[in-house]
């Protein structure tokens, strides 16, 4: 058994990896609509292993159902794929096999089992039915190894629903990390955290996001300006613009629909 | 104390105790007629059991339990007419198909003739229906009250086909008037005996496999699917799956029981399996606390007691009194009884803490409710006067 290392070298940066054959997922003409209400409309959306990009838009602009339509939680038509398979139309848990991992806006753990026992559940869908039927042994060495990235080391023997806030959401990206996703989709991680939560997950994510393909819905732009290596901007279920921070910043469309002056400063 | 009783030689001494009550105590203090009794709530205990898994770790509210238990109870049943039929008539043909019948025994009995038939269809039948069953509902993500109305209703036209069966499963009057069990004389005192211990041990064993299941990783991963169940589809597993070998488990355990059931009772029939019993099982479980390894056990052996002797001083007393026990229970104590200990310690802690009465706001809730825990405190057996104005 080799150790695991479930953080890459380095930082993420705009445009992913440049060298050998980076993973990527490739979104093209994205399309969910609700009894005849377009909430995203032909979206295309490509996002390269290393490349830690955010997804910003005013509310109701589609950013949580491009989410849902790419974990497979809500029908779309289009098409999905994730480093040369199509993921689209598949279940659920098919797709998060396929290395697609998301969190919720409400950080969603395991509040009756203790903070082991989430992340050991996270790293188990493909144990065999006798491992299953017996009891847990010892710390798996990646739930081990991610217990100290998210800095959760101390109180592992703690039930989920006890913890703070922030540290639910760190369980739930650690638990992304053991479950072996390549995709992480997270789902305004940082909504409701303290000013220094902010900061430890934004470290968080630039450590984790050097060898995955990372996707974050955000609306604080503070946060996004500070740890964003990339971003695409949707508006009514259409993307507007994709870029660098100041590139979108500068881009005037953005500032007309969404941002409007001000509003890129403030929040 | 309790760190002993969760070590393994505190839960091999347990489980040791467990049967020397169930084993040497019981037969030497109960008469014979009490210890049939018992014997035939041991079967409801095991039930309960399977219950405790499927409801309180899994989450589904199996309210036709009495489907599974009937499957095993009339497979044993049909073997012990037939047996009997050949043993003691000769023709091999059952008393009442004589009666109400052809005189001819239907193909789907003949396979029951053979003991091996018999014994391997007891768990393997309710257990096909379970995991087909399972697997057509979770699959579809029929769940909460709608899986709790659909097994219900299960049980309800299972005993209604077995009511209109009167030729070949005895109708309304269901199975009875067995003589030999394996060959073995159903009226001598040892025989009985020996059926009480083989009921007695079903349950250690069945209460070991579900400590085992409990604790295992798909325990663990059971209670998840509890409380997430979409979550749990997120990190690339199937509830479906889950779910429908948890339910088959509680299938089986039921069937189990249903056999056993059979030869110490001495009748089976509709009024058995049909939905009255299946939301009898259902209220032990509930009262002893659903989510613990014993609870279920210790509250459908209380109940089944309760009920034999309230029911013969008041007859009529009873269903309103069991009523009224399961919406207090399931409305103020959702933990059962076995959160009693829990909820009065909080309760003694809160008096020291807090002596002003103040209830802390956010305390944490009694696994698989959705009701806080200590609102419940008031409505316990342990009430103390300020907690009662409240």
């Amino acid at each position: 058994m080799t150790t695991p290392t479930l953080l890459p070298d380095g930082e993420p940066r705009a445009g992913g990896l440049r060298h050998g054959r980076p993973k990527y997922l490739e979104v093209r003409g994205l399309t969910v609509a609700f009894d005849g209400f377009v909430a995203v409309d032909s979206v295309n959306l490509d996002v390269i292993q290393g490349d830690l990009r955010f997804l910003i838009g005013p509310n109701g602009a589609g950013k949580t159902t491009i989410i849902d339509a790419i974990t497979g939680l809500v029908p779309a038509t289009g098409s999905v794929n994730h480093t040369g398979t199509e993921i689209l139309g598949r279940k659920v848990h098919k797709i998060a096999r396929l290395g697609v991992g998301r969190t919720f806006q409400t950080a969603s753990v395991f509040e009756n089992l203790t903070v082991l026992q989430n992340l050991d559940i996270a790293a188990g869908p493909g144990r065999k039915a006798r491992e299953l039927l017996r009891r847990r042994k010892g710390v798996d060495p990646a739930v081990q190894e991610a217990l100290e990235i998210i800095g959760l080391t101390r109180a592992a023997d703690k039930q989920a629903g006890t913890l703070a806030h922030g540290q639910k959401q760190w369980l739930e990206i650690g638990m992304l990390l053991v479950q072996n996703s390549d995709v992480l989709l997270l789902d305004e991680p940082i909504a409701g955290m303290s000013q220094d939560e902010r900061d430890e997950t934004g470290q968080l994510l630039r450590r984790i996001a050097a060898s995955r393909i990372t996707l974050v819905i955000e609306h604080d732009m503070d946060f996004v300006r500070e740890f964003a290596t990339s971003v695409t901007v949707l508006a009514a279920g259409k993307v507007l613009s994709e870029g660098s921070v100041a590139q979108v910043q500068a881009d005037k469309k953005v500032q007309e629909v969404y941002l409007g002056t001000a509003g890129m400063e403030g929040h | 104390m309790s760190t002993f009783l969760r070590s393994r030689w505190g839960v091999l001494a347990g489980f040791a105790a467990g049967a020397v009550l169930l084993l040497v105590a019981a037969p030497a203090a109960l008469s014979a007629f009490n210890l049939a009794l018992l014997g035939k709530f041991i079967c409801f205990a095991i039930v309960a059991v399977g219950i405790g898994l499927a409801w309180g770790r899994g989450g589904m509210l199996t309210l036709g339990q009495g489907v599974f238990f009937g499957l095993g109870a009339y497979i044993m049943a049909m073997h012990l007419k037939l047996a009997d039929a050949s043993l003691f008539g000769g023709s091999g043909v059952p008393d009442f198909m004589s009666l109400y019948g052809s005189g001819e025994v239907p193909g789907w009995w003949e396979p029951f003739r053979s003991p091996v038939v018999t014994l391997l269809a007891v768990v393997l039948v309710p257990g096909l229906v379970a995991l087909v069953l399972g697997l057509a509902v979770f699959k579809r993500r029929v769940k909460g009250a709608y899986f709790a109305i659909l097994s219900q209703a299960l049980a309800a036209a299972f005993a209604v086909f077995l009511i209109g069966q009167q030729a070949t499963t005895g109708g309304s009057n269901g199975l009875s008037g067995f003589r030999s069990f394996f060959g073995f004389d159903l009226k001598d005192p040892s025989n009985k005996m020996m059926l009480y211990s083989i009921a007695a041990v079903v349950l250690l064993l069945a209460l070991a496999a579900a400590r085992q299941l409990m604790r295992s990783r798909f325990g663990e991963l059971l209670v998840a699917v509890r409380d997430q169940e979409e979550r749990v589809r997120f990190l690339g597993y199937d509830p479906a799956t889950i779910k429908t070998v948890t339910y088959v488990i509680a299938a089986v355990m039921a069937g189990i029981a249903g056999a056993l059931f059979v030869p110490i009772v001495g009748i089976i029939s509709p009024a058995d399996v049909g939905v009255i019993p299946s939301i009898a099982f259902l209220i032990g479980v509930a009262i002893g606390g659903r989510a613990t390894l014993l609870g279920p056990v210790l509250g459908a052996l209380s109940v089944a007691i309760a009920q034999t002797s309230l029911a013969s001083t008041f007859p009529s007393f009873w269903v309103y009194f069991q009523g009224l026990l399961f919406v207090l229970v399931i409305g103020f104590m959702p933990g059962g009884l076995a959160s009693l200990p829990r909820l009065v310690s909080r309760l003694k802690q809160r008096r020291t803490e807090q002596p002003g009465g103040a209830a802390p706001a956010s305390a944490p809730q009694v696994p698989g409710s959705a009701v806080p825990a200590p609102a419940t405190a008031a409505t316990t057996p342990t009430t103390v006067p300020e907690e009662a104005s409240r």
